[in-house]
């Protein structure tokens, strides 16, 4: 029997979509997180350490998330870790969110002009105080809109997560559309649903990085 | 006990030897002037005074801390010696005062309360204390340059290191920081600089040293260094105007 696209499959949809607001904020935080330690380890002065986070950086930018979905899903099934599909796409959304936001910190530290590590030392500033005090403040100011930039992406990309079975926003507009085979309708309503969550984090973006400017030429 | 002592230095970079056997001393209160052509090696002596050069051998000591080629004991050392850069390179994310404020709260652990009257005292001494509250990037070259003194004067340094500060200034902005500077010297500050303002040198320092070819070629006071340089190297580079 063929459904309506009424109000119901709407708002099955749009409850839907809180796990695709949970899947990146969890992604985002977590993923922050460790791409924050990959930033740091990629412009230490420790070589190893650099090598390692640039190893990180280069297998997760250039492994599809598909890809980690299925080894952190399908893999550690096999070898003896039943992860539930929202604790299995949590974690390859975060390694795949590391990778680039690591990335993309790094070249915001490094855009930090070179004096201000000069000077923050001669001052008899430790390491950690030149990131706390001197580098990071400057850098955070870089990095906020590519890191907007990523999490708009981000947003969109939570829904390649439907494949291990997650009915997060995109599952859900597929589920609805089977039923109803509405698809303008059903998917013109995802859509719509995805450019709600993603226009105000791009707006957000551009007052941020106003401020900021403001500020500093205040 | 002199203030400054340099042993023996010798730095490379790669296989260029730019200091080849540094000695130098200097005493407290002593202005030194450093003159020399480019490249030859005299803002890297300076910067291998506070380390921010490594120095392949030879010993360097200043107010009690030494720095060997190991590098160890730098943030001591760095916490007597003030370098100001060409550059200025003031944090721009901080206003002036906290520009100042921010090496004594947190390097030396002084309270807020006595931070803030160190900035106001140093920002006053380079005749800047209405500009507390600005932001470094709406302070012309000159001004910028006196707040990266009054920065790291708030530090209490036993040496003051310039590095070619009045280099990247108009003429008109160049006299206001020689000006400081000169205020800072009379007041019994031990400065060394690197200068290429030969006037400034003969006029404030009490010694001023020639540097040729990665060594210290002719060094003295400096009425006899600008009246009667010895070396015909120096008198070369002193040229006509001079002579």
């Amino acid at each position: 029997m063929i459904r309506q696209f009424t109000q119901s499959e709407f708002l099955f949809i749009l409850a839907s979509a809180r796990w695709t607001l949970l899947l990146t904020l969890m992604s985002m935080l977590l993923g922050g997180l460790l791409g924050f330690l990959v930033a740091l380890a990629r412009t230490s002065r420790l070589a190893p350490l650099r090598t390692l986070a640039a190893g990180w950086i280069g297998v997760i930018q250039g492994v599809p998330v598909l890809m980690l979905l299925f080894l952190s899903y399908y893999g550690l099934a096999l070898a003896g870790f039943d992860l539930p599909p929202l604790i299995a796409a949590t974690v390859s959304m975060a390694l795949y969110a590391s990778g680039f936001l690591g990335e993309i910190w790094r070249g915001s530290i490094q855009a930090v002009p070179w004096q201000q590590w000069e000077a923050s030392s001669a001052l008899a500033f430790s390491r950690p105080q030149q990131y706390r005090y001197v580098i990071l403040p400057q850098a955070v100011r870089i990095a906020i809109p590519p890191t907007v930039g990523f999490l708009v992406q981000l947003v969109k990309n939570t829904s390649i997560v439907s494949i291990i079975g997650v009915v997060e926003l995109a599952r859900a507009g597929n589920l609805v559309n089977n039923a109803t085979f509405q698809p303008f309708k059903v998917f013109g309503t995802v859509a719509a649903i995805y450019f709600v969550i993603c226009w105000p984090i791009s707006l957000l973006a551009r007052r941020l990085e106003g401020r900021l400017h403001a500020r500093r030429a205040g | 006990m002199p203030v400054v002592q340099v042993e023996g230095v010798h730095k490379r970079f790669g296989a260029v030897e730019v200091l080849k056997g540094i000695d130098l001393a200097v005493e407290g209160g002593e202005v030194v002037a450093i003159i020399g052509r480019s490249g030859s090696g005299k803002s890297t002596l300076l910067r291998c005074i506070n380390g921010l050069e490594q120095i392949q051998s030879g010993r360097i000591e200043v107010s009690g801390h030494s720095i060997d080629p190991s590098g160890r004991g730098l943030r001591e050392l760095r916490k007597d010696v003030g370098i100001v850069f060409q550059s200025y390179n003031l944090f721009p994310h901080l206003r002036v005062g906290e520009n100042i404020m921010l090496a004594p709260r947190i390097v030396l652990g002084v309270s807020k309360s006595e931070a803030r009257s160190r900035a106001e005292e140093t920002l006053a001494e380079v005749g800047l204390a209405e500009r507390f509250d600005a932001w470094p990037d709406n302070l012309s070259g000159g001004q910028q340059q006196r707040v990266a003194i009054a920065r790291s004067l708030a530090m209490r340094p036993k040496v003051m290191l310039f590095d070619e500060v009045t280099s990247a200034l108009d003429p008109e902005l160049t006299g206001e920081v020689l000006a400081t500077m000169e205020r800072l010297a009379r007041h019994g500050m031990t400065m060394l600089l690197v200068t290429h303002e030969m006037g400034f040198a003969r006029r404030v320092a009490t010694t001023t040293v020639f540097m040729h070819q990665g060594k210290v070629w002719e060094m003295g006071p400096s009425e006899r260094i600008f009246g009667a340089p010895e070396t015909p190297e120096l008198r070369q580079f002193l040229g006509g105007g001079l002579k």
